[in-house]
Formats: C-alpha cells, sequence, structure tokens
C-alpha cells in the first residue's frame, strides 16, 4: 500500500480529516526551507505538499508567486526540491510527499527520468496544474511505472462529463480546488463546498481533499467536518513572508513561527470529528 | 520528419499541430475553453456570423487593404519587385483589428459580459478596447508596467475607447506577465468573461481561430497579386512576435510549394546575447500560456524575458503552428537586430512615405537581404502589420542617443 493511501487508512481509522500543508522548496533559501520541511510532520501535517517553483506561475496568487520568486532567486530548481525530498526521507518514512508544479519544468527535466527520481526520493504523489486528463498522457504511463500517485484537480466548472475522465487517471485522491481562482483568493462557503464533496463522492471512492482558498483554523475546521484532508498552502506562505527582513533574508524566529501556525491549525483539525 | 506534401490545414480535433499547440490549463479553465471551442465551430459555419464579419471587415475595419507595389523600395533593394500588404491602413492602424472583429462577434454569441485581453505594444489593446467601444462590452486589458511607459499614446487611447488598463508589475512586466495576470484574472471570473487572445497562441481553439480570423490577409493578397502579376509571388515575408500576421499571410499560400515564405523574429542586440526574442532560433520545445511550443527559457525550464527594440515582439514563446512549419521545414525562420529593424524604418519612412510599425520594419529589412540576390521577375510580399506612430516617441529617443 502506498504511504498516501495508509494515510488516509489512518486517518479514517481515526475518524478525522487530515491537514497537507505546503510550501515552495527553496523558499525563502534552501537550509530553511529543508529545516520547514523537517518540521511540519512533528507540527501535525499528516501529508507534505511541495512546490516546485516556476517563473510563470499561472494558477498562484500573489504571495506563492513571491514565494516562488524568492525560491528561484535562492536556487531552487526541480533537482534541488528532489534533493529536499531525499534529506526528508532519512528521518521520515511516514509522511506523504507530493510535488505540486507547473509541466515545463518537469518537461524540460525530462518526465521519465523525472518520474523514476521522484520516487527514488522518496515522493509518493505529483499534482501538475496546467497538465489537464487530455494532455497528460506522457506523464501518466511514466508515473503509473513508478508507482507514483498522479492527483488531478476537480474543479467548480468541472461538469459531469469531465468528471469521469478525471477520476479515471487519478489515484491517491482526488484534490477539490473549492473556488474558481488563483491560490490564496477568496473563500468559498462551507455549504458550496460541503455540495461538491457530496457530488465527488458519488463518482468515486477515492478520499477527497479540498484546497484553495483555506486560511483560518474555523475554515479547515469545518471542511474537516465534510473532507478527508485540508490542504492550507498560501496561509502558511504568509507567516513565513511575514518573518523576512526586507532583503527576504529568514529572521530567527521563522521556522518555529511557520510550524507553530501549522501547530494549531493541526491540533484544531484534530479536534474536529469527520461527519462524512 | 514529415513528408512535404502535406497538406496544411487544421491541427487535429485536440489542438495539435505534430507535438506543438494543445490545452495546457488548469482545469478550472479546462471546461470554458471547450465551450469557446463549440461556440467557435458553430459560429464559423452559420451564414449570419461570416455576414455579420464580412460586414464590419469591409465597412469598419476597412478591408480589404490594398496590395501596394513600392517601387522606391524596390529600386533600392536592387533586386526583386517588393509589394507591401497594408494592414497598417486598417482602422486602429495594424492587423489586430481582424482578429478583434471576430472574436467580439464570438463573444457576443456566448452572451459574455467583459472582455479581457493582454497586450504588449498596445496594439491588441488598442484593438479590443475599440471593439469593446463599438459593441458596448465591459473591457480590461493587461499590460505590463514597462510596457506601459515605452507605449504611453496607445494607454491613453486605450482609457479614451473606455477601457480600464492594469498596470502589471511581476516579472519582467511586459507582455509575458500581462498575459500571467490575464490567465489569473479568467479563472478567478471564468463564467462572465471573455478573454480575447491577440495572437495565434494560448490553448486550443485560440491558435487556431485567430490564425482563421487573420487569414483574410493572406486571401486577400491571393487576389491581389493575380490581378497585378498574374502569377503567385515567390516570397512571402512577416515579422513574428507570437505570429499571427505572418500566419495570417501565409496561410492561405502553404500548399503551393513554390511561394517561399520566411518568418522573422526579433534578433534584439543579437541572437548571441541573451536580449532577443528569438524563440525559434534561440529557444526550445516547452510548456507555457496554454500551448506546447518553442520558448526562450533556462536549461531548468524557467522561462526567460524577451527583449526586442519592438514591444509587439518582445515575447518568449510563438504560435506553435510556426514551431511546426519551423520543424518540418515549410517555413524560413530568420532573425533581425535591432539596428536592421531601425535602418529598415527609416528607409521606408524616407522612400515610400511610409511610417511602419518597428515590427513591421522586422519583414522589411529582411526583404533588403534576400532581394539582392533576385531580379525583377521575382516577387516579394511583405505583411507591413501596422503603422509606427506609435513608435515615433521610441525612435526620437533611440536616435537621440546615438543608438545605431
Amino acid at each position: 500500500m502506498s504511504r498516501i493511501s495508509e494515510k488516509f487508512t489512518t486517518l479514517k481509522n481515526e475518524n478525522r480529516a487530515g491537514l497537507i500543508t505546503f510550501l515552495v522548496a527553496g523558499d525563502p533559501d534552501l537550509v530553511t526551507s529543508q529545516a520547514i520541511l523537517d518540521g511540519l510532520s512533528m507540527a501535525g501535517a499528516d501529508m507534505i505538499e511541495i512546490g516546485i517553483p516556476f517563473s510563470d506561475p499561472m494558477a498562484d496568487g500573489p504571495i506563492i508567486q513571491a514565494s516562488s520568486l524568492r525560491a528561484l532567486i535562492a536556487g531552487s530548481s526541480v533537482s534541488n526540491t528532489l534533493k529536499m525530498v531525499q534529506i526528508f526521507r532519512k528521518k521520515n518514512t511516514i509522511t506523504p510527499i507530493i510535488l505540486m508544479g507547473y509541466y515545463n519544468p518537469i518537461y524540460i527535466y525530462g518526465v521519465v527520468k523525472f518520474c523514476i527520481e521522484a520516487k527514488v526520493s522518496g515522493v509518493d504523489g505529483l499534482i501538475v496544474v496546467d497538465l489537464p486528463p487530455e494532455e497528460a498522457e506522457e506523464l501518466i504511463k511514466p508515473a503509473k511505472d513508478q508507482c507514483v500517485d498522479l492527483i488531478f484537480l476537480a474543479t467548480p466548472t468541472t461538469d459531469n462529463i469531465r468528471l469521469p475522465l478525471i477520476l479515471e487517471y487519478t489515484s491517491g485522491f482526488i484534490y477539490y480546488v473549492s473556488i474558481t481562482g488563483v491560490t490564496g483568493a477568496c473563500s468559498a462557503s462551507i455549504c458550496d463546498i460541503a455540495d461538491a464533496v457530496t457530488s465527488l463522492r458519488r463518482y468515486t471512492t477515492l478520499p477527497v481533499a479540498v484546497g484553495f482558498g483555506l486560511k483560518s483554523s474555523n475554515q479547515v475546521m469545518a471542511v474537516g467536518k465534510i473532507a478527508d484532508a485540508a490542504v492550507v498552502g498560501s496561509a502558511i506562505v504568509q507567516k513565513l513572508a511575514d518573518c523576512l527582513t526586507v532583503d527576504n533574508r529568514p529572521k530567527s524566529d521563522l521556522v518555529k513561527n511557520v510550524l507553530h501556525f501549522v501547530n494549531e491549525l493541526a491540533t484544531n483539525l484534530q479536534l474536529t470529528v469527520n461527519l462524512k | 520528419m514529415q513528408s512535404v506534401n502535406i497538406t496544411f490545414t487544421n491541427p487535429d480535433n485536440r489542438g495539435h499541430f505534430g507535438i506543438y499547440g494543445g490545452r495546457y490549463v488548469s482545469e478550472t479553465l479546462m471546461p470554458l475553453i471547450l465551450s469557446v471551442e463549440r461556440a467557435y465551430r458553430l459560429a464559423k459555419s452559420d451564414p449570419m456570423f461570416i455576414n455579420e464579419l464580412s460586414y464590419y471587415l469591409n465597412n469598419y475595419v476597412g478591408r480589404p487593404s490594398p496590395l501596394y507595389f513600392a517601387k522606391n523600395l524596390t529600386r533600392a533593394f536592387g533586386g526583386a519587385k517588393i509589394y507591401l500588404k497594408r494592414e497598417d491602413l486598417n482602422h486602429t492602424g495594424a492587423h489586430k483589428i481582424n482578429n478583434c472583429i471576430g472574436q467580439i462577434l464570438l463573444a457576443k454569441r456566448m452572451g459574455k459580459q467583459q472582455i479581457i485581453a493582454e497586450t504588449g505594444a498596445g496594439q491588441h489593446g488598442v484593438a479590443t478596447a475599440t471593439v469593446c467601444a463599438l459593441f458596448g462590452l465591459k473591457c480590461l486589458i493587461f499590460m505590463g508596467a514597462t510596457d506601459i511607459e515605452r507605449q504611453k499614446p496607445n494607454v491613453y487611447r486605450m482609457k479614451l475607447l473606455g477601457a480600464e488598463v492594469r498596470a502589471v508589475t511581476s516579472g519582467g512586466a511586459t507582455l509575458k506577465d500581462a498575459m500571467n495576470e490575464a490567465m489569473r484574472y479568467w479563472v478567478t471570473n471564468v463564467n462572465d468573461v471573455y478573454y480575447m487572445i491577440g495572437t495565434v497562441a494560448g490553448p486550443h481553439p485560440f491558435p487556431t481561430m485567430v490564425r482563421d480570423f487573420q487569414s483574410i490577409i493572406g486571401k486577400e493578397t491571393r487576389m491581389q497579386i493575380m490581378i497585378a502579376e498574374g502569377r503567385l509571388p515567390n516570397y512571402l515575408i512577416a515579422c513574428i512576435g507570437g505570429g499571427s500576421n505572418a500566419i495570417g499571410l501565409f496561410h492561405t499560400f502553404l500548399n503551393d510549394k513554390d511561394v517561399h515564405m520566411v518568418g522573422v523574429e526579433a534578433a534584439g542586440r543579437g541572437l548571441q546575447t541573451n536580449k532577443h526574442a528569438s524563440s525559434l532560433n534561440g529557444g526550445m520545445p516547452g510548456v507555457l500560456h496554454g500551448n506546447r511550443t518553442y520558448l526562450l527559457q533556462t536549461t531548468d525550464g524557467q522561462i526567460n524575458e524577451a527583449y526586442s527594440i519592438s514591444a509587439g515582439l518582445d515575447y518568449p514563446g510563438i504560435g506553435p503552428e510556426h514551431a511546426w512549419l519551423h520543424d518540418i521545414g515549410r517555413v524560413n525562420y530568420v532573425s533581425v537586430t535591432d539596428d536592421q529593424a531601425l535602418d529598415a524604418f527609416q528607409q521606408t519612412i524616407s522612400l515610400e512615405g511610409i511610417i511602419p510599425a518597428l515590427e513591421s520594419a522586422h519583414a522589411i529589412s529582411y526583404a533588403k537581404v534576400i532581394s539582392r540576390d533576385l531580379s525583377l521577375d521575382h516577387l516579394i510580399v511583405i505583411s507591413l502589420s501596422g503603422r509606427g506612430d506609435k513608435d515615433v516617441p521610441t525612435v526620437a529617443n533611440l536616435l537621440a542617443d546615438g543608438y545605431s
């Protein structure tokens, strides 16, 4: 069983939803980013999404755009991202790692080579934001060969005709984007999310994770009642950004503050009973 | 490599030209893009749509645009007969309006309330703002802050036309960043907004649809040159940023194997520097802005900033159909530097009394290069894609600084 499936089984047994946290690899620098990554699980993250930085993050709002840019300036890249996972895996063999990014850096790295090295490094899942299933053929097989879960997104605009296509190629879990918009934008109403999750479950037995626009503990707890996992990205990255000097250097309490914020989200979520 | 006896028509049903093109967008946009494709497929075979389109092209844009025999340039270049396809004489001063008329009629059919667009030099922004004024739709233009600074007259024109111009400060604050921001706005306002892409790039169906709307340039040229010379031209030459005026001129002739075609990219300060915009001659295939095509990028797959004297060519990608025509060798893609374009700009003004856009001056410059080896029984048609009034302040500054 994959780490992702094992994690969702554990969550189910504990009758709670999981917390998926996001960070961009190498923001604000490789050492600090590694320190955050290494501390996330202890702080309460059930799964970790790592963003591969890209120069043109079209699906991201200002917070993650800035994060991506800081990472690139700090010298981050696809190979650095994989290296971070390797280092993480030396101490943690349980927490699932999902890489999230745009297709071009992966395509240029070489899709097959990327999938092989991702697996070897300890990556469990892959989300490629600008690669809909129609264009994903060249990634689907190499990912499958390496048993790396390919996770496609469902959104409020996804209709009943497209949903089966998305589900056909998705493994691990389905990621529901709760808003029409970029990351870190306004939040959807919890009723709308509940309706969407309910209708997704009619089509799939895969766990459902909800992300985009979840900022506060209250929102995370509300989503925790209805979905299998809640993804928090921009809010965590904003915490990180708040702990930078004017020239984007980390203040001494950056790692502690970011992990403290994650711990708060996780603790509240762990107290939330899943009602599904 | 594919055989040269290909019939050049359309991409496959998912918008692929060979390995290029396609639809690389987030899931949120996919259903919407599919609905644009459906609406366009219905519209292009609807006589009402076709009639309305020709009505506006003829009576509002001022088509057909003349095919002008440039006798002074012909003499000066000392070789082939030079014809200029005068897209600069269109309403709003460039070929961009051909596409905008087509797309706004489509947006209206789809019941969209707001039009958004990206712009580099401002020509597409002005054309978009113009058709929005004409049809009473709300218009929001995304433009890089750097471009706003160097294209002030066009920014003011857009505002007069009632458009909101939103300055984009991310990245290098040029066309690529404006396109990122337009896509972000689109994904956020997915139901009400129509994204009027200005070139033959982006997710399918845009590269094909924009090409179809621009192919009027080549269709008219074919008829006009037959009347003037009784035969097809030997060469077609057009500048390429995204490549919409070029594909517009070329497309009708792709199956005429004796018609040579040259696409001219911007070499900026030179291909050996990193200050250029030649995606084909200085880039490699990748994925950006919804399609796979040649891109200026690092070995890590990060997109580089493009550079050209001409804001309209300042884009790190190129339309996917051009990428394909390049790979199969049907069109020859070359590049011309800022200095060469500036020379051609001045020469066209002084010899023909025509101020070409700096973009179009790239094409004229390359005509000079090949004309030397040809004689008067050869015919060259150059796409004069736009007029250069917008560039006069830029050129004045450069010449005052002793550029060249």
